[in-house]
């Protein structure tokens, strides 16, 4: 899986959660940007990328993942 | 829709959340039953409560929400609370979980102290049932304790008082004590739920610790609706009827190719016993008071073959209509749910061919239609869509199969009659009818409930509001209990009128309901009759009654012409009132039914 395509999902993901077409995401993007992002759908955001890559997130990367590029990162290590 | 029914895809749920709640409330022709339920919650609940609101909306109930703050469902429901109270609740649901438990025993606990800590526990929750009960008078539902997900003694933690899992089960224990004394408190058995889906995977410590979710995100869909499975029932949405094909369903092969003798059912073999212990489970139900139709391919004479084999578990007389013929099946239930005076949205139709299933689909979209795949997960594929989940069991759910036997005596008897005066005389009908009593509280809010067509105003009951309006002096209510000579129908039929008009000489109909398995017999003039005797020794001088028409209860639109009201006004969607100026001399409506006889 190459950098592009695991975006390409997570904008997906991102899109089908969040009910909204027009999300775009960055190595740079944070909650802060994406409207919607909230604490409460963070979880959904999660579960549903877990699915998606059919791997779960270790507790501690997840609380210090800072933006969308440390969790492709993440993604390119353990996803599928 | 189908992507809320078992086995749904969980993750999907979750993820679409959004876009499902849009395409429910899309959906054309439904009328919503609109519910007000209080989430107060030991743990997170945002995902249960979006999720059980798609549920619901499957079911056709729109509710509407309170939520507590995190972990503050003792505090929200045991003190001072205006704005649960502005609420006005008709469920709350206490989403509580084994975190919630306040303090363990101790390895050198002594039993007494064991034995003190279970009380504690047990009587903070026995107080809020009760604070609930006395301030809300509303349903609640109670989760159970989930075990605990690690055993510190290992195996002895079960049988040992100190060990978790032994106090956890000995908690559980008192929750359903309470429950049985207290028809108000349902308990949501996240127990047996958490041991279905895998405890070690319900209850994943990383969604408490990141989350405080108690069980694991891709889990709550399931949470969710069992939920919705037993808030359907209480508002009588459940099932009423299997509708069964024969053939690879209720056996395996083919009787009319196969013969009789070589079907597979029986303790014989592998295959057979599967479909036998399937047979078991279907007859099973009758004991719910869920009736079975037989819904087949096949000559009568082959289908009855297949039965009346000695090793069959179900028999021609358990099945209260069997039609085996080559009809097409969507005809047959039609035909079926007319006989019984029932809709096809009461049915679950079972069959184990793709094709047949699909066609019921398209022609009765509100018949649940399981996929049966292979007779292995027959049983699990039913048991687990809840399209039958008790709530309460009244003496009536008890033995209806027997009253439909009755009812066939009854259309016998019939034949022998020209004039159909004289065969309802010939029934020798009891009634009896009067104000409501305790006895039955319970099925009189079961019927507001459940009767859909012969309901002038479709308004529903729970139990508490049915002993509230009981005891108000402002309404004067009936129910109607009909037998004749081939059996007792019970309760089968619910008026309620609310006193008001400046002269306070109004009364307002409420509600008239009917169960239809009585119709034409008369029994709604015997109602009519003792509402005029009873409202008159109240003073009032004129009845009031109101007709909102749904989808289903077109048969009572002139209902009120036919008993002599005279309609004032109506509006574009059918709402109409009528009214009835008692006579000086009022005429009994009807002749046939002794009513009161017995009371006398």
């Amino acid at each position: 899986m190459t950098r592009e395509e695991a975006f390409e999902r997570v904008i997906n993901v991102f899109r089908e959660v969040l009910d909204d077409d027009s999300i775009v995401l960055t190595d740079e993007t944070v909650a802060d940007d994406v409207d919607g992002w909230d604490s409460f759908e963070h979880i959904n955001l999660i579960v549903a990328i877990e699915e998606e890559f059919g791997f779960k997130f270790p507790m501690g990367k997840i609380v210090t993942m800072k933006n969308v590029g440390e969790m492709i990162d993440i993604i390119l290590v353990s996803g599928k | 829709m189908k992507e809320l029914e078992y086995p749904f895809d969980s993750e999907y749920v979750l993820k679409k959340k959004k876009s499902l709640k849009r395409e429910l409330l899309a959906r054309e022709n439904v009328t919503y039953l609109e519910k007000k339920v209080a989430v107060l919650g030991g743990c997170t609940t945002q995902n249960i409560t979006l999720m059980l609101e798609l549920f619901l909306l499957n079911y056709g109930i729109k509710p509407v929400f309170y939520e507590s703050e995190y972990n503050k469902y003792y505090e929200d429901g045991m003190f001072p609370n205006p704005e649960l109270e502005a609420f006005h609740p008709d469920i709350i649901y206490l989403c509580t979980c084994n975190r919630n438990i306040t303090e363990y025993p101790n390895m050198a606990d002594s039993r007494e102290t064991v034995d003190g800590l279970l009380k504690k526990e047990y009587d903070k929750y026995c107080g809020l049932w009760d604070h609930i009960r006395d301030t809300y008078h509303c349903i609640m539902i109670q989760n159970n304790f989930e075990y605990p997900f690690f055993r510190l003694m290992g195996n002895k933690d079960a049988s040992d008082y100190h060990g978790r899992v032994n106090f956890i089960t000995r908690l559980n224990c008192l929750f359903y004590e309470y429950a049985q004394e207290h028809q108000d408190l349902l308990i949501c058995d996240i127990n047996y739920l958490s041991a279905s889906y895998g405890l070690e995977k319900w209850s994943d410590p990383y969604y408490w610790h990141m989350y405080k979710y108690a069980t694991a995100v891709p889990a709550i869909p399931y949470l969710s609706f069992n939920i919705a499975n037993i808030i359907k029932s209480v508002y009588g949405k459940n099932k009423k009827v299997l509708n069964l094909d024969l053939d690879n369903t209720l056996w395996g092969g083919i009787v009319g190719d196969d013969g009789a003798e070589t079907i597979e059912i029986g303790q014989e073999a592998a295959l057979a016993q599967t479909y036998s212990e399937f047979q078991e489970y279907i007859k099973l139900h009758k004991q719910l008071g869920v009736l079975l139709t037989i819904n087949s391919k096949n000559d009568e004479k082959n289908a009855l073959a297949g039965l009346t084999r000695p090793d069959s578990v179900l028999h021609a007389e358990d099945f209260a209509k069997i039609k085996a013929n080559w009809d097409p099946k969507s005809m047959n239930l039609s035909a079926t749910a007319a006989e019984l005076n029932l809709l096809p949205e009461s049915f679950v139709f079972v069959d184990d061919n793709p094709a047949e299933r699909a066609i019921i689909e398209s022609q009765h979209p509100g018949t649940a239609v399981p996929a049966m795949e292979s007779v292995e997960t027959y049983i699990k594929t039913l048991d687990k869509a809840g399209y039958f989940e008790v709530t309460s069991l009244s003496a009536d759910d008890l033995k209806r199969t027997e009253m439909y036997a009755e009812n066939a005596k009854r259309e016998q008897a019939q034949a022998a009659f020209t004039n159909y005066e004289e065969y309802l005389q010939s029934l020798e009908m009891k009634g009896e009818i009067q104000g409501f009593i305790p006895m039955y509280m319970s099925r009189i809010a079961q019927l507001t409930n459940k009767s859909n067509q012969f309901n002038l105003t479709t308004k529903r009951y729970s139990q508490a509001e049915i002993e509230e309006v009981a005891a108000d002096e402002k309404h004067v209510t009936l129910y109607g209990k009909l037998g004749d000579k081939f059996g007792d129908n019970g309760v089968v039929s619910v008026v309620i009128g609310r006193i008001d008009g400046a002269d306070q000489d109004e009364l307002h109909m409420e509600l008239w309901i009917m169960s239809c398995r009585v119709l034409k017999r008369d029994m709604e003039f015997a109602m009519m009759d003792e509402l005029v005797e009873k409202a008159r020794k109240a003073g009032i001088r004129k009845l009031v009654g109101y007709y909102y028409p749904t989808a289903k209860n077109a048969m009572v639109k002139d209902f009120y012409g036919l008993l002599g009201f005279t309609k004032v006004s109506e509006d574009e969607e059918g709402n109409a009132v009528w009214e009835y100026v008692i006579p000086t001399e009022y005429e009994k409506k009807q002749h046939v039914i002794a009513v009161n006889e017995a009371l006398d």
